[in-house]
């Protein structure tokens, strides 16, 4: 036996490392047929690291002071060696997440990857997705520009609109009567603490919730079902090497975009970093135009597209929850017989292909300032995104299948 | 291990009994963790009233102050303004200041105290999202539209609210802006923040 061996025998009678190596790496069967679309779970990953590596790095210079952060940003920005890079690549990683996340979640809905048995896998990953939102949503207050203090003020007064209690709850949150020194600093805390905490525990989950019922793929199989003599699943190749190395490919390229970003259009043109986020907060003046940033225009535009009802915006705020609570219904809403896109009928295809554009000029809607034309458009592809979701029982149960074969295609 | 002469009832009272009151102990360890985050005490403090000379405030403009963080505008309208406030009823939500976002003295057509009824107090944060609306004084300004008569502009979601702050109908913010307490300690000083209990 050589000494690693031996090694690694005296670790395994005291800690599982071959056994969880194993189970999640070399021994765990991955569907050889993954496409281009299951590249996007192990980038999330590859950006949650980035984020959490660049903003311990960060925090050795920022201030959570309402009187200096602004200021700090800028220091890192132009005095702190490589600042500019680690800051950069920190606010692009904030809006690759969601690139990355979004394609993720309309990889699940194409491929049925929400369905039985993965339904837990789905729920963590709505969680994992409003744990990131809180995630931005708080490190967006850090920089302490004109757009983080406008901004958090109207998302803060969402939860003053609950009716009875929204006063005091929204007074709780910012901890003084409008959005101050006390907001920034808590707001610091959660951002680089508490929810950090949260979305490593949730992807854990997720990814233990993944690897105990298996990856699906895009004929929507269960590759457990047609095993050999050894109980391993004929359509199954292991994780390690064979994924690990494609991932790699993937990971390459998604820098090369990344990088291009960081380097040459940080901003990107508003989208990133917003223009009025250069100016120091103001809490007597609100920019000319606010919008938040783009990853949650389409949740924005469907808030804006409720009027307030009995004096009050409480039903715009319901609206914009329910858009992503009823996510967490999904795996019980489809009635298809078969998972995948590829064996639907036309009816849920075209479903999906309106639901997507629909979220998409949601998101478009979400950045413009609001007119009587583009109000309307946003209250009917509101409508549309949640009948998406309330047709599902019935489009799914008479749409057409085709059959699903035994054995995943290539 | 054997399960035979094992009280189960009792075992479940027990476990029962020893649950609630650990839920009890957790709930009562929240309430310090909860209400730390509640406004300390310099932050309550820090909404002390301030005063504010008007001596130099003309017909038409505005002055911004700084109460408990908020901007309060005071603003001293002309008196064609004043004459415009009359004809607005038709065109607002709540022209007659009926759901309580003023003090009483200052619930009437002008919403401002009788001492100067041209000098109107307001806390400059939208009743819809709380951004802080622009002033736009100007009489038929194009993009507000032929008949304004001046008033504030919210940029953010559209609101529009005329020189009393009152806000119109069919805009998204649901209410009034706020007028805070305040006094007059002489003829040029407001006292924003305190007014004796006149309310």
């Amino acid at each position: 036996m050589s000494k690693l061996q031996s090694f690694m025998g005296w670790v395994d009678a005291r800690f599982p490392a071959t056994k969880m190596w194993e189970e999640h790496l070399s021994k765990y069967y991955a569907p050889k047929n993954f496409n281009f679309w299951y590249f996007f779970g192990s980038l999330a990953l590859l950006v949650l690291v980035i984020q959490i590596v660049t903003g311990i790095v960060l925090t050795m210079n920022y201030k959570p002071d309402a009187n200096l952060a602004f200021a700090s940003v800028e220091y890192i920005m132009r005095d702190v060696e490589w600042g500019w890079f680690i800051r950069y690549m920190h606010s692009t990683g904030a809006s690759a997440f969601f690139i990355v996340v979004y394609l993720h979640m309309f990889r699940g809905l194409m491929y049925g990857s929400f369905r039985n048995p993965r339904e837990l896998l789905w729920i963590f990953g709505v969680l994992i997705y409003l744990a990131l939102m809180a995630e931005a949503f708080m490190g967006y207050l850090l920089p302490w520009g004109q757009m983080s203090y406008w901004g958090a003020q109207v998302i803060v007064n969402l939860f003053a609109a609950v009716p009875f209690v929204g006063e005091e709850l929204s007074i709780w949150i910012r901890g003084d009567f409008v959005i101050s020194d006390a907001t920034l600093n808590r707001f610091f805390a959660f951002h680089v603490i508490a929810l950090p905490l949260v979305l490593i525990a949730l992807v854990v989950a997720h990814i233990i919730a993944l690897h105990e019922v298996g990856s699906n793929n895009p004929d929507g199989i269960e590759i457990k079902k047609n095993k050999d003599e050894n109980g391993i699943p004929k359509d199954g190749i292991p994780f390690h090497p064979y994924y690990s190395v494609k991932d790699i490919v993937g990971v390459i390229v998604f820098l090369m975009f990344f990088f291009a970003v960081v380097f040459f259009a940080p901003e990107m043109g508003g989208y990133f970093i917003e223009g009025p986020n250069f100016e120091p907060a103001d809490p007597l003046k609100t920019p000319e135009h606010i919008a938040p940033v783009w990853y949650f225009t389409p949740f924005y535009a469907m808030l804006r597209a409720v009027p307030p009802m009995f004096g009050s915006q409480f039903p715009g705020v319901v609206v914009m929850g329910g858009a992503i609570v009823v996510m967490f219904f999904l795996p019980w809403l489809d009635r298809s017989p078969v998972k995948s896109v590829r064996y639907r009928g036309p009816l849920f295809k075209a479903a999906l292909a309106i639901f997507a554009v629909s979220f998409i000029i949601l998101g478009y809607l979400g950045v413009q300032p609001a007119t009587p034309v583009l109000t309307l458009m946003a209250q009917i592809f509101t409508t549309i995104y949640f009948l998406f979701f309330f047709l599902m029982p019935w489009y799914t149960k008479i749409d057409s299948t085709k059959p699903v074969p035994e054995r995943v295609t290539s | 291990m054997s399960t035979e002469g094992v009280d189960t009832s009792r075992r479940r009272f027990l476990i029962a009994s020893t649950s609630a009151v650990g839920a009890v102990g957790v709930a009562g360890l929240a309430v310090p963790f909860i209400a730390s985050m509640n406004p300390s005490a310099r932050a309550r403090a820090a909404g002390a009233p301030v005063e504010v000379d008007i001596s130099k405030l003309q017909p038409g403009e505005r002055i911004t102050v700084e109460w408990q963080g908020k901007p309060v505008w005071i603003l001293r309208r002309s008196e064609q303004n004043m004459k415009d406030l009359e004809g607005m009823a038709d065109k607002l939500a709540d022209p007659n200041s009926e759901i309580p976002q003023q003090p009483s003295y200052a619930t009437n057509l002008y919403r401002s105290s009788e001492k100067h009824s041209d000098v109107v107090v307001l806390i400059g944060i939208c009743t819809h999202l709380g951004c802080s609306p622009t002033f736009r004084p100007e009489l038929a300004a194009a993009d507000m539209g032929a008949d304004w008569k001046g008033g504030f502009f919210c940029p953010c979601h559209g609101s529009k609210f005329d020189l009393a702050g009152r806000v119109y109908a069919g805009v998204p913010a649901p209410t009034n802006l706020v007028i805070p307490p305040y006094q007059y300690l002489s003829d040029s000083l407001i006292l924003v923040g305190e007014d004796g209990g006149a309310a």
